[in-house]
């Protein structure tokens, strides 16, 4: 096999985070290589640089020899390099045929489109892959791998040679899958290369030729699927090194405040069953999309549960808002600090306060005064950095935006804090600041709960370890108890079995 | 030297771009008085300024209401409509002798009624307002007509003709319920829960829901607000007229909003504010008023007004 994408010395940085520094790839004709990593460890990076979404700072991209000079994703295109996301790019209310020649519809003599050469062309395109259905039907009614297909039909027919696929089974079925990675090998033996990102890693072996393995955005290794296990793989993708910067400190136990019991919802979880204690800190550790935050969601009155049953200080409690939440006294801090957490275009008195309204007013009058200095106090206390309350939150930085909308709930005074990826995209500095916050609210007496998906920071700051796949707790840990390598391997949806296997 | 002078200009000009940005609005305002007052010497008399003010109270009552509900991100294209039906009921309630009160207490039971429903479909039925809005707007006409069988009330007593027609200390009533409502409207805005989340919803509606408010109840609201808005105007046009026909309205929807829009407030939510409101209501009835004085052809009319309205939002966009 010789290289026939080289990509060699990748270097990319954004302002305060190194997301790859000298990163070697190679890709050969008709091979399938899997891309492995951590959530964070610059997998979507390289794979947007070599798509030409990002420039890299530094480093050489060959394509058969030739340099490319990456200028845009439109370049990429033309060399041959497609990508397609985990969100899939079509257009739902268009047919199969329509969204394959997007952009690129054959016309006739009149100027209008050809249909039937459209639809041709599109037919000829998918019975490549033994595929014949219908090209007029509307993409809204394929099934999640059909989309898939017509995705990659739609990369096909710009004479791609390098597929990059995002995650592709991620929205699929046991049956799907398998049908899926039949399209993949009939498009290596059609001398097409993939590179194939995923986390389940059980499928790697079933699809892909090589392997090559990221952490904290460096190569680790590349290597031959043949010669690697499961432990090895895991091994190399985990392994940072705990860093003084996560300040522990044990917390005595006290009496339990959230008790969940057999909590169910259709597509997202099935039984899960859980407690917290006064002053403890209980991780949810992870992978993107194991379902964690839908599972808080639940609890938090977001969204109605099927099934089971809530208890706070060993009472039973309906949440069906999140309203009823809030009155329960539960925090939840967002994952999607813009989206979900602010109000951008209101001050950082109206967004701290937002959450406190009720308490602080009387048949509906608010109690200026009273808010004005629980405000103050409360931006002075956490070190806010703004110039005044009135300013606008769209002005902060990250970190201080972040500290916003903790002290929205850090004023309440709740029993139960969700944190939902609370230090994503923020500088080491702030998220210091931001654990000395939680182990605040835990010695005050409050159970804290904590999805995160950085490992080191899970397996640092909490006193209890819950590990989710696919909306299911697989494993309960002691934080001093357990490796990351453990962790990662529960998280990835092995079992005990399999673990046992793998140490014979 | 030269290059301190510079400095000097650029400060000068930063200052200018921040008051226009600030006060762009209040600016083309009273450049455009100063304009009329040049163009036609009956502009500033008293009577005339009264007029101008009066005649804006009626859209300006409704435009107070439409605020509430495009801060939360929606549209009420039913307040024309809400007026017609509130005002047709006031006078059939008139008509069968049942006291001002009573009448007073129908027209406004009537715009909450339309309010509520209008919410209700919007939160619990999570139908686009525009589609809500648009339905209720024939709805209630519909109901106009039916209860009027197309045919005006006219003839009320005279304590009810107060409302529209009558003055204290010189100055015209309609005019006091117009700053009485510009007062309320601020104060519930500045002062209490629903105006601080109106602002949020508009703003963010995800992180309010998250803050574990009742999004649902406090949207229901604004359009209640604006149904009571829209009753209280009706009990002032249908007094000042004298009489309540089941046509009034048609149309007013499109001064209301263009007030609201004209006044700053962003269609998307979130931004926006009372005072605004107030301005653009006022500078809809001087391009009125002054067209009419300078002898502007009605043809013309609505050109220039529509020209004015997407320059105020052009300008509202460069603001950003």
């Amino acid at each position: 096999m010789h290289p026939f994408l080289s990509m060699s010395m990748i270097t990319k940085s954004f302002p305060g985070v190194m997301a790859l520094q000298n990163v070697n790839f190679d890709l050969a004709e008709r091979e399938v290589h899997a891309l492995l990593g951590e959530n964070g460890a610059g997998k979507s990076t390289l794979m947007k640089i070599l798509s030409g979404v990002y420039k890299p700072d530094s480093g050489v991209i060959l394509l058969d020899g030739k340099r490319l000079v990456a200028s845009g994703p439109r370049t990429m295109l033309r060399a041959g390099v497609s990508i397609i996301y985990q969100e899939l790019n079509l257009v739902l209310y268009m047919s199969v045929a329509e969204n394959i020649f997007l952009g690129r519809e054959p016309l006739n003599a009149t100027g209008l489109i050809d249909k039937e050469t459209m639809h041709k062309n599109a037919k000829s395109l998918l019975s490549q892959f033994k595929l014949d259905f219908d090209t007029n039907a509307l993409v809204h009614t394929l099934s999640p791998a059909y989309q898939q297909v017509v995705e990659i039909a739609k990369a096909l027919s710009l004479k791609s040679r390098i597929l990059i696929m995002d995650e592709p089974t991620a929205s699929l079925t046991g049956h799907e899958i398998d049908q899926l990675f039949d399209i993949i090998r009939r498009l290596r033996s059609n001398g097409v290369s993939i590179v194939y990102i995923s986390h389940r890693l059980e499928e790697i072996w079933k699809v892909a030729d090589r392997v090559t393995i990221l952490r904290d955005g460096q190569k680790i290794i590349t290597r031959s699927l043949s010669d690697l296990t499961i432990s090895e793989i895991i091994r190399n993708m985990v392994g940072r090194d705990l860093i003084e910067q996560y300040p522990k400190q044990k917390v005595e136990k006290k009496e339990e405040v959230l008790c969940v019991d057999g909590l169910a919802k259709i597509g997202v979880c099935d039984g899960v069953s859980f407690r917290v204690q006064r002053g403890e800190i209980l991780g949810f550790a992870g992978l993107v999309g194991a379902g964690r935050t839908e599972i808080m969601q639940l609890i938090f009155g977001y969204r109605r549960k099927d099934r089971g049953s809530i208890r706070i200080n060993n009472r039973k409690v309906e949440i069906r808002s999140t309203r009823d939440a809030v009155r329960n006294g539960i925090a939840f801090i967002p994952e999607e600090r813009k989206k979900q957490g602010l109000v951008l275009g209101l001050s950082v008195f109206d967004n701290i306060s937002l959450a406190n309204l009720d308490r602080n007013s009387f048949l509906g009058w608010l109690r200026k005064r009273v808010l004005y200095d629980l405000v103050t106090s409360i931006v002075k206390n956490i070190g806010i950095k703004t110039p005044s309350i009135h300013q606008l939150v769209d002005n902060l930085s990250g970190g201080n935006q972040q500290k916003v909308v903790l002290s929205k709930w850090f004023v309440r005074d709740c029993q139960i804090y969700i944190f939902d990826e609370p230090t994503r995209g923020i500088d080491v500095g702030a998220k210091v600041e931001i654990y000395r916050l939680m182990q605040t609210l835990a010695q005050r007496g409050a159970a804290i709960i904590l999805i995160s998906s950085d490992l080191t920071e899970v397996l640092n700051i909490s006193d209890r370890i819950m590990v989710v796949y696919r909306g299911q707790i697989m494993k309960e840990f002691e934080w001093d108890k357990v490796t990351q390598e453990e962790v990662m391997h529960y998280a990835l949806g092995f079992t005990e079995k399999t673990l046992e296997k793998e140490l014979k | 030297m030269i290059t301190n002078i510079n400095i000097q200009m650029f400060k000068i000009n930063m200052q200018i771009i921040k008051v226009l940005k600030s006060y762009g609005l209040l600016i083309a305002f009273v450049l455009l008085c100063i304009l009329l007052a040049i163009l036609s010497p009956a502009f500033l008399r008293w009577t005339n300024i009264l007029n101008v003010v009066r005649q804006s109270s009626i859209f300006g009552i409704m435009a107070l209401g439409m605020t509430f509900v495009i801060l939360t991100g929606g549209i009420d294209l039913s307040v024309g409509s809400i007026l017609a039906v509130s005002g047709m009921l006031a006078a059939g309630i008139l008509k069968a002798d049942a006291g001002v009160v009573a009448a007073i207490a129908v027209a406004v039971g009537v715009g909450l009624v339309f309010g509520i429903i209008n919410g209700l479909l919007i939160t619990i039925g999570k139908i686009a307002p525009f589609v809500v809005t648009l339905g209720m707007m024939s709805i209630a006409r519909s109901l106009t007509l039916i209860y009027s069988r197309g045919h005006p009330i006219s003839g009320f007593s005279e304590s009810f003709r107060f409302l529209g027609g009558g003055s204290v200390f010189g100055i015209p009533f309609p005019i006091i319920l117009f700053l009485t409502a510009v007062f309320f409207a601020w104060l519930i805005l500045e002062q209490t829960r629903l105006g601080r989340y109106t602002y949020a919803i508009g703003g963010n509606e995800e992180t309010v829901k998250l803050s574990g408010i009742n999004v649902s109840l406090y949207k229901t609201m604004v359009y209640v607000i604006s149904g009571i808005a829209s009753a209280i105007s009706a009990l002032i046009l249908t007094s000042r007229l004298n009489s309540a026909g089941p046509t009034a309205g048609i149309g007013y929807e499109l001064d209301v909003i263009a007030a609201v829009v004209i006044g700053g407030t962003s269609l998307s939510g979130g931004r926006g504010s009372v005072w605004g409101t107030l301005l653009g209501a006022l500078l809809i009835a001087v391009i009125n008023n002054g067209m009419n004085l300078i002898g502007i052809s009605p043809h013309f009319q609505q050109l220039v007004k529509g020209i004015i309205i997407v320059t105020a939002v052009i300008l509202d966009r460069l603001r950003k």
